[in-house]
């Protein structure tokens, strides 16, 4: 009797099935961008702080460097990308010091999926946050600045060196929030990688806004594609290495 | 307990001395670096238009070249960390930034001498020196990334992907601004751009000297590597000691 039931279970097919299919890759990414943003728009603590940061520094930047009216013209599209990308480090740091004071990012690692969902989903978030403050700003510095930024291309580069910009940003802030004095770090590490996207995105903008045509500009923008597509290749190779325990 | 502090020193003991292919190298080395200097302080005419400032030159690209070769080298002991994962290749990633930032801070020393004499003024905003300055803070950096990361393992696992992201900043000052035809910095390899200024067509005997100074400063680079990596790992042994003697 007992040789027959241990019998009995042991042919049993063993085969567990999963309560839930594990979610693709962009699912996961969905996921996470979709919680930062619904976390964001419930707590407007990030856009609303960078935003008001970014007011600060075109204001600052205006009585600091006494335009007159052709200097203010010449240096909008520097003015609008360095308050951009000083906006930005406020907002990546936010995005995962926030998770790793409240113990959630070990929640997110522990998650069956793919750690790379963790990155794509940051970076989404991140590159929509970065957007937003841009567009806000894009009409602003169009009346401060007296010089227009409505024009097609100029939303492209903005598009491309954002999502360079919180392409690499993502996966130094992922390093700089367990290192001592983090908010300090993240810009020491972050800017200098990202200069190779911030040149080609001032000098493509400010050659937009002063009527140079695309084919003269088309270095900037094969220089920002570049950059685009090696940085968030490396990040998303690295990324794995980062968060691993 | 005698028997414990006896074997102490002779842990040590075995391996204080340097070892005898570093002593060589180092030797050899210097007598490259004497006669590098005769080749391009004496062996090399002096350049027509710029006169004996631009002998700096021989030291300047010579270093810049073992700088950007020390930072390619920390990518592969990146790379080779994080396939491995075994202490030694952050050891030599480590030291192989140290060696380069001081080899590219020479280049970055000895730029601004010259282009007093050759431009006019010390520093120009022009993008490749810019992107040389921007290279030497980015490892600046690497070096702070490290020091605030205590979990050794975690360190030198962030220690490796900034090493390998990092390069990029090297790629921007050698190639990125190529595409920049704007330059007025010069070039060594290549065709220096149309707006260069302090360009000059080089001589058979300036070649050999500029030539000679890259492989010096190889020598130099693998010099200064090699005392770096036998440093941090005669410090890994006396953290191991202390850690011993403490548990005891």
């Amino acid at each position: 009797m007992a040789v027959e039931r241990e019998e009995r279970l042991t042919t049993q097919p063993l085969v567990v099935k999963p309560a839930y299919r594990p979610a693709g890759l962009f699912r996961a990414s969905a996921a996470v961008a979709w919680k930062d943003l619904r976390a964001e728009l419930r707590s407007k603590e990030t856009v609303s702080a960078m935003f008001v940061f970014a007011l600060l520094a075109i204001m600052i930047f205006s009585f600091a460097l006494e335009f007159d009216r052709t200097g203010r013209q010449a240096s909008a599209a520097g003015v609008l990308w360095v308050t951009l990308i000083f906006a930005g480090t406020l907002g990546l740091g936010r995005s995962l010091n926030r998770e790793k004071d409240q113990g959630c990012l070990d929640g997110l690692l522990l998650a069956p999926v793919d750690r790379s969902a963790l990155y794509f989903g940051k970076l989404a978030g991140n590159f929509i946050f970065m957007m937003v403050v841009a567009i806000v700003l894009l009409p602003l510095i169009t009346v401060l600045f007296d010089v227009s930024m409505f024009k097609p291309l100029v939303g492209v580069v903005l598009l491309m060196g954002i999502l360079g910009y919180a392409g690499v940003g993502t996966l130094i802030s992922s390093m700089s929030v367990y290192a001592r004095g983090r908010e300090v770090l993240l810009p020491i590490l972050l800017l200098p990688i990202a200069l190779s996207i911030l040149i080609p995105a001032v000098r493509a903008t400010r050659g937009l806004l002063e009527g140079v045509t695309f084919d003269e500009l088309r270095v900037w923008f094969n220089l920002l594609a570049g950059t685009n597509v090696i940085y968030i290749a490396l990040a998303y190779m690295l990324f794995d290495f980062v968060v691993e325990e | 307990m005698a028997t414990q502090t006896a074997s102490l020193p002779r842990t040590t003991e075995g391996k204080r001395a340097q070892p005898v292919g570093l002593i060589a190298l180092t030797v050899f080395t210097a007598l490259m670096l004497l006669a590098a200097s005769y080749m391009a302080f004496i062996y090399a005419p002096t350049e027509a238009t710029m006169g004996a400032v631009q002998r700096i030159f021989y030291f300047h690209v010579g270093a810049a070249w073992a700088g950007a070769l020390a930072f390619l080298v920390t990518v592969v002991a990146g790379v080779l960390y994080l396939i491995k994962g075994t202490r030694k290749w952050d050891i030599v990633g480590l030291s192989s930034v140290e060696v380069g930032l001081a080899l590219i801070t020479i280049t970055l020393a000895s730029g601004p001498v010259w282009a007093q004499f050759a431009w006019g003024k010390p520093w120009t905003w022009d993008p490749k020196l810019t992107a040389s300055a921007v290279m030497w803070l980015s490892y600046a950096a690497y070096l702070m990334l490290r020091q605030g990361i205590e979990d050794p393992t975690r360190r030198a696992r962030f220690g490796a992907v900034y090493g390998i992201i990092a390069f990029a900043s090297v790629i921007m000052v050698f190639f990125g601004v190529r595409f920049i035809t704007a330059t007025i910095h010069p070039v060594v390899i290549g065709q220096s751009a149309s707006t260069a200024e302090g360009d000059f067509g080089m001589t058979a005997r300036m070649l050999h000297a500029m030539l000679f100074s890259f492989v010096t400063f190889t020598f130099v680079f693998a010099t200064l590597l090699w005392h770096r990596i036998r440093l941090e790992r005669l410090s890994d042994r006396v953290d191991a000691i202390k850690a011993r003697l403490l548990t005891r």
